[in-house]
């Protein structure tokens, strides 16, 4: 393929797509051995109904109004879950499914009813984002990478995405070994002073930030199946943690590549007409990377694992 | 009573306050009117305990006394309700340098992706900082941290490929490497084979040998006075305290347990 075609069409989804599945994949490692792992598909169904809230007073959809929005609708969450455990006398797994669904049903209902025609939110960029059209018509080729006039109109996904990304490097390796111990043995990171209650409170936030700037372009299936597949995946691969982040990289980049390649070309390789959803392209892929390091990663069978049915 | 005998009484309570004052500052750890609880039900009540220095004290009672709960909250792991706690004299945030800890082996997951040298090296947080970098006299003391447990062979293992007791061990070498003078051990000896238990114990008596002190949590009555020169015995309240000799009783055991221990056991115990 050609710079011509590549650089206008490809290059920008394609990074878009990467940036959001490696954001998500490197919080995903730790909250994976935490044992949070839905924690992503809490937040990634709970921020709906506050993006929905934050278009209708704003009117737009901007990085600022969309992160008060999700941050208030998951106070909201936790308020409610609270709520239902203890006047309902539900257990807590229960309440947070009852939460995360109803506020997600109802974030649905209320994009249904307004108008949010000019933008790309309504309930199937909700649910796969709109990847695919995040493309950059004023590149001209390699050499528009280079050129002001043309960068000035990049889609505005790719830098907040970017930016997005270095945040949650610089989380990790900031508070990296900090981590590393809290994750492994709490009590123990306590009695060193290190502060776990607000490590891990900051692990979430960075988690959600990181899925409501990805579920902008990608959706919210691929921000759930990048906070568990690469991590569970790379876990497979190898023994050693530091390994288990470069592996967890690597297959989210390979999800996103191939996954985007995948929905652009696969179906006119098997002789079909049209693409499919390559975020959903994306959340298979992974899938399946999870099946085969499931079946054939070096590490998979271990002393200590949890037990397989 | 006279004015002369009232006064002389004040000022033996004066003086008893300030030798109080006194062993507290002196103490490793001191605890004055601990009260945790979990729920409704206090975990520890009101409790009072000075660790003597340089020796090696066992917590003792039965199960859901308030044993691991005392020496967290004593640590700041879980928070109490009321009472204090000095570490030398010392508000715990200001020793934390001091302390070493060995948490109970079946609180973490062992299927933790790491080696046992990495285990050891979280040891040196508070001295490498959180970007400090791991450097090569670092590693030596950590290998030679797990060779005084006889963990040596093991540096490069998958922390899950090990024993029980060679986990136990691995946690102990961790403690080992943080360098402390006041350690902390949250029933080290549970489930762990008679080597390691060996092994264990020798490493302990050679802290003490080195003015250390250790405070265990322990379940088996019966190496108590073989271990341990004093002996805590809580159920929820403190019960007793002070040297094996006098505190390990039949009356307290007795008020300990419950009533849980039958007389030839204490008997046992009491000759043992």
């Amino acid at each position: 393929m050609s710079g011509e075609e590549f650089v206008p069409l490809s290059l920008t989804p394609m990074l878009i797509g990467v940036f959001a599945a490696v954001a998500c994949a490197l919080p995903g490692n730790f909250l994976l051995l935490r044992r949070q792992a839905l924690i992503g598909d809490a937040i990634s169904h709970v921020v709906l109904p506050g993006i929905v809230v934050a278009f209708l007073l704003t009117g737009m959809i901007a990085a600022w109004p969309m992160m008060l929005g999700a941050a208030g609708a998951a106070l909201v969450a936790v308020v409610l879950i609270e709520a239902i455990r203890r006047l309902g006398r539900i257990e807590p797994g229960a309440a947070m499914g009852v939460v995360f669904t109803t506020m997600f049903a109802f974030g649905v209902l209320l994009l249904e009813q307004s108008d949010t025609s000019a933008v790309h939110l309504d309930v199937e960029h909700a649910l796969y984002g709109n990847l695919e059209s995040l493309i950059w018509l004023d590149a001209t080729g390699w050499r528009s990478l280079l050129d002001p006039q043309a960068l000035r109109y990049l889609p505005v996904e790719l830098p907040r995405m970017a930016l997005t990304l270095a945040g949650v490097c610089l989380f990790i390796a900031l508070f990296w070994r900090a981590l590393k111990i809290s994750t492994f043995d709490e009590g123990f990171a306590r009695t060193m002073g290190i502060r776990t209650n607000l490590l891990g409170l900051g692990l979430v936030i960075t988690a959600a930030v990181a899925a409501v700037a990805a579920f902008d372009a990608v959706g919210s299936i691929i921000v759930i199946a990048m906070f568990i597949c690469p991590a569970a995946s790379a876990r497979m691969m190898t023994n050693r943690l530091e390994a288990q982040i470069g592996w967890s990289v690597g297959f989210a980049v390979l999800a996103a590549v191939l996954g985007y390649v995948l929905a652009g070309y696969g179906p006119l390789w098997l002789g079909g007409q049209d693409a499919v959803s390559t975020a959903g392209m994306i959340a298979t892929v992974s899938g399946g990377v999870l099946a085969v390091t499931a079946k054939c990663g070096p590490c998979r069978s271990r002393a200590g694992a949890p037990a397989g049915v | 009573m006279s004015l002369d005998a009232a006064n002389s009484l004040i000022e033996n309570r004066v003086v008893a306050g300030l030798d109080q004052d006194a062993k507290i500052a002196q103490s490793p750890l001191a605890v004055r009117g601990l009260t945790v609880s979990y729920g409704e039900k206090p975990a520890v009540f009101s409790v009072d305990m000075t660790v003597e220095p340089g020796q090696m004290t066992a917590i003792i009672g039965p199960n859901g006394a308030g044993k691991s709960t005392l020496l967290k909250a004593a640590l700041g792991i879980v928070a109490p309700i009321s009472g204090r706690v000095t570490i030398f004299g010392r508000p715990l945030a200001e020793q934390r340098a001091r302390i070493a800890y060995v948490p109970q082996r079946a609180s973490v997951d062992w299927d933790f992706p790491t080696r046992v040298i990495d285990v050891v090296l979280m040891g040196l947080y508070r001295e490498l900082g959180l970007l400090g970098r791991i450097k090569g006299n670092h590693r030596a003391r950590a290998l030679d941290c797990l060779s005084r447990v006889g963990m040596a062979d093991f540096a490069t293992r998958q922390i899950g490929q090990l024993s029980g007791g060679q986990q136990q061990r691995v946690f102990l070498a961790r403690a080992l490497a943080q360098g402390a003078d006041l350690y902390l051990l949250d029933e080290p000896f549970a489930g762990v084979d008679a080597a390691t238990e060996k092994a264990i114990i020798s490493v302990l008596k050679s802290l003490r040998a080195a003015g250390k002190t250790v405070v265990v949590v322990h379940h088996d009555l019966a190496t108590v006075a073989e271990y341990f020169d004093n002996v805590f015995l809580i159920n929820t309240r403190r019960v007793a305290e002070g040297p094996v000799a006098e505190a390990f009783s039949e009356e307290s055991l007795q008020v300990a347990y419950g009533g849980r221990l039958a007389a030839t056991q204490i008997d046992q115990l009491a000759r043992g």
